[in-house]
């Protein structure tokens, strides 16, 4: 496609969701609140003014949005109420989205987590404060049609324990849903947050099952507080993927995430991760399972805006098929933050020599007291590996899941929460056995 | 048990094994003593399967199968074993589940029932007590950070567990002290028995006090040049690879 095609492509795209905000705008959660409807009015402007992102904007350069711009997608305020089948919890409490809208009747009672539509109110200062619109329009688009998401407001002090936050798309119909959740932990809180993007349709038929799932995090953490981020994209096979997670870490607080694409025709999930107060910490960790047809795109921000922080990134990308894999890892150090302490690695398993991966390391380094380290690998399986576990019996197609688990699960293993880290695992070991 | 009949295999176009003939019957223990560069880990890589030698003559049977016709695993499961000179790291591959899937793909293929991880627990504690391992060497990565002696006292943990007919062991006393060398000998020697038969693929006469073995051969330039009783290793030992190319 030529540059001109796709720009057009792309302003069709952006004009067929203006439209829809025009139609729903009166219908949109938080009518009574001044402070959102600008700020929702605002939001479509800048969408407007920016439209979808084209390759031609650097950090768009590896991820092409066409299945995005040129498709439409329908109505999202239609609700479904039948009954749906869902994962397993891997937390004692959840709420569920389906479509982008609270599920009550599925979620459970006395969850840290609540409806954010139904408390739009105490969002006030809260929503938007950290996330940014100017410049990235998927984040405008989301803040201008939000109907609701997870509303996380933790106490000075109070452990939050462990929530799932479960977005189901019913596939079956084209819905675009741009879920928005808030998490806010005041000073010494702490939560284990297990994200979970699901479709009730995890295999559709050829041409179908076509949905948009299009959510942004803002996370506020306080001082000394701590926050795991488990992050489980299971979206159908042709479902669109684009998540935006913006986090504000406080000194000595935590922000733990990890990040595994499993799913969708397309993903990406793009981190803008502040370190803002003296020994703030980052843990930007993830894993890629692409299989034919499949597009997966991580992309991380992490600024180093405060003396003494630590932060750690260890991506991993399994390819088959003719499948692409993207990883972005911007670090910028400010001059402020001297002894930062930053690693960054990101390593891709190619199986197939019809993959493709992208992968950009970024350091931006103003501190002179710095330890930053960042190295990239790609590679195939090792064949004395597989030799080894052959002459020992294990049948090959059983020893190439048995080294792609081992690769993925290394980076499984630095998360430091043992739900999250097991709720990871289990995902993985259910998602390699397709890709071996 | 195993017959070994002209074999002629090429790595990368050039020839190493020049036509080997070696028969092992059922019960017994053979060597095979050579300088470096003679094909002595060529001809155990064959044997076991690995890619990238061709083989250009030659027949081999095990058991009556066409052994070169098999799948490195389908050897394995017919009960060919080798104990690697280098064993492989495999970061990330806990030790007890390679040797319990080990294991059991082993049991799997002979009909057996699959071991649990209790049952499996129980048989791999204690011949590793046998061996001298710790038991933290099962929560391991396969073989990461093992020092050499405990990597080859691994392999031969596995060849425990596995209870082969056929057992090629590779340099296995490379790199081992003296205790250690008498560990794995043990452990060789406890399999002995007339189900049982192993090439043992040695540079030097030392293992074979220990591992006494029933005939040694002598492998220079990609064939056996000479073939004898447990005597010839001593007299090699004395006199030098030198002694048998000047014969």
């Amino acid at each position: 496609m030529n540059a001109l095609m796709e720009h057009n492509a792309s302003e069709a795209g952006a004009a067929g969701f203006l439209h829809r905000f025009e139609g729903l705008r009166e219908r949109l959660p938080g009518q009574g609140l001044p402070w959102l409807a600008s700020l929702r009015a605002r939001a479509a402007e800048a969408f407007r003014a920016q439209g979808f992102p084209t390759r031609k904007v650097e950090a768009w350069r590896y991820t092409d949005l066409a299945p995005l711009t040129q498709a439409g997608f329908g109505e999202p305020l239609t609700p479904v109420d039948g009954a749906l089948v869902l994962p397993r919890s891997a937390a004692p409490k959840r709420l569920v989205f389906v479509d982008g809208r609270f599920r009550e009747d599925l979620s459970d009672e006395g969850s840290p987590a609540r409806s954010l539509a139904r408390h739009l109110p105490e969002a006030e200062g809260l929503l938007g404060s950290i996330a940014r619109i100017d410049d990235l329009p998927l984040v405008a688009l989301n803040t201008a049609l939000f109907e609701d998401g997870a509303l996380i407001d933790l106490g000075e002090g109070v452990d939050g324990g462990v929530v799932e936050i479960l977005s189901v798309t019913s596939a079956g119909r084209p819905v675009a849903a741009h879920p928005r959740h808030l998490v806010r932990l005041a000073a010494g809180a702490r939560l284990v947050l297990i994200e979970r993007a699901w479709s009730a349709e995890q295999d559709p038929a050829e041409g179908e099952g076509r949905y948009l799932h299009s959510p942004v995090w803002e996370f506020v953490v306080g001082e000394d507080a701590h926050v795991t981020h488990a992050r489980l994209q299971q979206e159908g096979r042709a479902g669109l993927h684009l998540a935006t997670t913006f986090a504000r870490v406080k000194a000595s607080g935590t922000y733990d995430s990890f990040l595994l694409h499993a799913g969708a025709r397309l993903s990406r999930s793009e981190a803008h991760v502040t370190l803002a107060g003296p020994r703030a910490a980052a843990h930007l960790n993830g894993a890629q399972l692409l299989g034919d047809g499949q597009h997966g795109d991580c992309t991380t921000f992490l600024d180093h805006a405060a003396p003494d922080c630590p932060s750690r990134q260890t991506v991993k990308t399994v390819l088959a098929g003719k499948s692409r894999g993207v990883f972005q890892g911007k670090i910028h150090v400010h001059q402020v933050a001297q002894r930062t302490d930053g690693y960054q690695m990101n390593q891709a398993l190619l199986l197939s020599d019809q993959a493709e991966i992208d992968s950009k390391p970024q350091l931006e380094i103003y501190a002179d007291d710095v330890k930053c380290s960042h190295g990239a690998t790609v590679g195939e399986l090792d064949e004395s590996q597989l030799f080894y576990l052959r002459a020992r019996g294990i049948p090959e197609g059983v020893a190439r899941s048995m080294l792609i688990e081992a690769f993925l699960l290394e980076a499984v293993e630095g998360v430091a929460d043992e739900a999250a880290r097991a709720a990871l695992a289990e995902v993985v070991a259910g998602s390699w056995e397709r890709l071996a | 048990m195993l017959k070994i009949e002209g074999l002629r295999a090429e790595v990368e176009g050039k020839e190493i094994l020049k036509g080997i003939d070696l028969e092992v019957p059922a019960g017994e223990i053979h060597a095979i003593m050579g300088p470096n560069g003679s094909g002595k880990s060529t001809l155990s890589y064959v044997l076991a399967g690995r890619e990238g030698y061709e083989i250009t003559g030659g027949a081999v049977s095990f058991h009556g199968q066409d052994l070169l016709a098999m799948e490195p695993e389908e050897r394995a499961a017919a009960g060919l074993f080798l104990a690697f000179q280098y064993p492989v790291e495999l970061p990330g591959v806990g030790n007890a589940n390679f040797l319990r899937t080990a294991l059991n793909a082993i049991r799997r293929s002979k009909g057996e029932p699959e071991l649990d991880a209790m049952q499996f627990l129980k048989v791999a504690r204690a011949r590793m007590k046998a061996l001298s391992m710790p038991e933290d060497m099962l929560k391991r990565g396969v073989n990461v950070g093992f020092s050499g002696g405990e990597k080859k006292r691994n392999e031969v943990l596995q060849m425990a567990l596995l209870n082969p007919g056929m057992a090629i062991l590779d340099e296995t006393d490379s790199g081992l002290d003296i205790d250690a060398l008498k560990i794995v000998a043990d452990g060789v020697n406890a399999m002995r028995g007339p189900a049982f038969s192993s090439l043992v693929i040695t540079h030097y006469q030392r293992l074979l006090d220990y591992i006494v073995p029933d005939k040694v051969h002598v492998l220079m330039g990609g064939r056996i040049v000479q073939t004898g009783g447990p005597e010839l290793a001593h007299q090699l030992e004395a006199s030098g690879y030198g002694s048998v190319q000047a014969a």
